[in-house]
């Protein structure tokens, strides 16, 4: 049985160029007004630690950038990440793994890094998920928040049914590359090699 | 709550802008062209972080001092923010995290990349937080901010705003907006308002004068509600879960 909607969801709008006065304040020298940034490393002040020395699983690191429809780096958008734990099971409220974590793109050079564990194998009434991080990207420009996701091209990912669900041509635009030993995640906004964004 | 329980309505997409939205110059380049794939909703991202009360600083949701030299206060015209955090369904969503930043009473931003030549204010930072109660009721003290110019077209200028991120429970109701406020004159003009088309939705993001909440000689008051996306009822008991 369905509710009726009583209510419209709340439009959407652009996080703008300053979103970082917001999210990560202290990233962009507004200090002072909250001890640490939310979901920024270890020491955030919120629980956005990935990475307690007590969580169990593979510590990893995936960096990326992100490009528009004519091949520019962005540099001013937000990138947000939530994923399950090495185990498969996505953390509650006061886990020592918060399996969630927030990176502003680097102001020059557009990078975002996500220090993490890898997650495991996901159990859902859907089938068994492979292991994946699911990503929210917010910038000057972007009307509506973008979801996609990474997973990782060490891993099977042939009974995803995520994957299995996208143009075989599209699949490779959600799979992190092994370089050394990070990960690397580009995406792509518009156009040529365009990111898979998903309505959830 | 079971994966079964908790899945999201399908969005309702009537309220939402398009991506790509030319007026709106920064979205031509940046608009995805390929249509967002649907995922089925045994596979959506009904979970996410959850943030509390206990670690909210206690001047986070006073922006009008909490940049402020001791004894001073940030220019600018004092004002309540406050309002109800609901689902499409009605009930209210406690303990959802506000992140709301904000231009000063002269539209500058405290920002490395912004040179309006208005001047910053030394006691306001512009950034703020805080989580719902029970009931998703929130409120927080700040100045009203100034509107700006910005390079979209010649002449553009934002309406008065303050930025609004809301996080509920669930990862696919994480939501980024604008709060305008009722009877300016420039949210009729500004591309970035109109990138929403359904004139009851736009007016779902301005903020109404609330006299009822303004303290005398002290500050005025906007009521403002958001709405997250909603969860299906299932049948639990023979009721409907989640009414
Ligand atoms: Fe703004």
């Amino acid at each position: 049985m369905r509710p009726p909607r009583r209510y419209k969801e709340s439009p959407s709008q652009t996080a703008g160029p300053y979103v970082h006065i917001g999210c990560t304040p202290n990233f962009v020298g507004v200090q002072g007004i909250y001890s640490a940034d939310l979901g920024a490393g270890p020491d955030a002040d919120l629980g956005g630690a990935l990475q307690g020395a007590d969580v169990p699983g593979e510590r990893i690191t995936i960096a990326g950038q992100i490009c528009d429809g004519a091949g520019e780096l962005i540099t001013d958008a937000m990138v947000e990440s939530w994923q399950a734990d090495a185990q498969g099971r996505y953390p509650t409220a006061g886990a020592s793994f918060s399996g969630w974590a927030r990176q502003a793109c680097d102001l020059t050079t557009g990078v975002f890094t996500f220090r993490t564990i890898k997650p495991g194998c996901i159990q859902t009434s859907g089938g068994p998920q492979s292991p994946h991080i699911s990503i929210w990207i917010v910038a000057r420009g972007i009307n509506l928040g973008l979801h996609t996701r990474i997973y990782f091209a060490d891993e099977d990912n042939s009974a995803d049914p995520v994957l299995a669900a996208i143009d075989p041509m599209r699949r490779q635009t959600l799979i992190a590359s092994q370089r050394g030993d990070a990960y690397v995640f580009n995406v792509r906004l518009q156009g040529e090699n365009e990111t898979v964004f998903f309505d959830l | 709550m079971s994966d079964h329980a908790s899945r999201l309505l399908d969005r309702d997409y009537s309220g939402q802008p398009e991506a790509l939205t030319p007026a709106y110059k920064s979205s031509r380049l940046r608009a995805p062209c390929q249509p967002l794939l649907r995922l089925p909703e045994t596979v959506r991202d009904v979970t996410g972080p959850v943030f509390g009360h206990d670690k909210l600083g206690e001047l986070d949701a006073n922006l009008v001092i909490n940049a402020a030299a001791p004894n001073q206060s940030a220019l600018g015209p004092r004002i309540l923010v406050h309002g109800c955090v609901l689902d499409e369904n009605g009930k209210g969503v406690p303990g959802a995290l506000l992140e709301v930043w904000q231009a000063n009473a002269g539209g500058r931003y405290r920002h490395k990349n912004d040179g309006y030549l208005a001047p910053l204010d030394p006691n306001f930072a512009g950034c703020g937080r805080t989580v719902t109660d029970a009931q998703g009721r929130y409120q927080f003290f700040t100045i009203q901010p100034g509107a700006y110019p910005w390079p979209n077209h010649v002449n553009a200028w934002r309406p008065m705003h303050i930025h609004f991120s809301v996080f509920g429970h669930a990862f696919a109701q994480r939501l980024i907006t604008q709060m305008y406020f009722e009877g300016d004159p420039l949210i009729a003009l500004c591309p970035i308002v109109q990138t929403v088309k359904d004139p009851q939705s736009i007016d779902q993001l301005i903020a109404k004068l609330d006299m009822g909440r303004a303290v005398s000689m002290d500050h005025l008051a906007y009521r403002f509600d958001l709405v997250l996306r909603g969860r299906q009822s299932t049948l639990f008991e023979n009721r409907p879960e989640g009414n």
